[in-house]
């Protein structure tokens, strides 16, 4: 249970952590200014010149292979509905990283999945 | 057919393309760490476990899904609102735990399907946002 929560914890950390370092890359990229292939290739090249996407790309790769071993731990029946916490850990990310504005409704929601995540993760051996 | 019947049709078979890609590959990860057993937690066991999961083709067949799914994510939310799609995702956590019941056998109690439940009520909450709150630029040419 205790190493199970512990990989979850660097799971969510590494997965969240990764995709706001995209979005806040991404952000600095800017949209493509068309979807014709010369615009597209530029679009990728300025995304690669960018540090934090390139900060993104190990901690994205740290989620995948900890979810794997997750996987090799826990039922999928548990893993799969625990990584809805990357919802908690985004909105707060959102909040108070990117500075967007987050609604009473997703705060629910934010809520909601916690208590959800929390009686899965009590439910039977894991 | 209208213009607006085919984008509606479009993005129901991307959607439903999602669902299929993004459990099949979690339910093959699940499969082919089975086949390789549980993770020691050491440089040996992190290090075997690499090499393990670079050989295991279900693993390979799992990525190939997850990458699937990404594909038809990324193209239904180019042309559909995200509170349109999203939903299909927040479904997946309670698809993915009857295909645990069904497929893999997994013993489910009535209390995690609760958990399962109010997940499902929570993100689909979460995703009930506006989708910019922020501005973003376009790429000078």
């Amino acid at each position: 249970m205790i190493r199970v929560g512990l990989m979850l914890a660097f799971f969510i950390c590494c997965s969240t952590g990764g995709k706001i370092a995209m979005t806040h890359g991404m952000k600095q990229v800017g949209e493509p200014e068309s979807f014709r292939p010369m615009a597209l290739l530029r679009f990728v090249g300025k995304a690669m010149c960018n540090g934090w996407v390139w900060f993104a790309i190990p901690l994205l790769g740290g989620a995948f292979y900890s979810l794997l071993i997750l996987l090799s731990w826990a039922p999928l029946s548990v893993v799969i509905p625990a990584s809805a916490f990357n919802y908690v850990v985004g909105t707060f990310g959102a909040k108070y990283l990117l500075r967007e504005q987050v609604s009473v409704k997703r705060w629910m929601g934010v809520v909601m999945v916690c208590v959800g995540v929390t009686l899965v993760l009590l439910t039977g051996k894991i | 057919m209208t213009p607006e019947r085919r984008l509606r049709i479009k993005t129901l078979v991307m959607v439903l393309l999602m669902v299929v890609c993004g459990n099949l590959g979690d339910l093959m990860l699940k499969r082919g760490m089975l086949q390789i057993g549980a993770v020691v937690i050491s440089p040996a066991g992190i290090w075997h476990t690499l090499l393990a999961t670079i050989h295991n083709g279900t693993i390979w067949l799992a990525i190939l899904f997850l990458i699937g799914f990404t594909f038809c994510y990324m193209t239904a939310v180019s042309w559909a609102d995200y509170s349109y799609v999203m939903p299909a995702g927040a479904f997946g956590y309670a698809i993915q735990t009857l295909l645990a019941v069904l497929i893999l056998h997994e013993a489910v109690n009535t209390q995690r399907w609760i958990g399962v439940v109010l997940i499902v009520g929570g993100v689909l909450l979460v995703g009930q946002t506006h989708p910019s709150t922020t501005q973003t630029k376009t790429v000078a040419p």
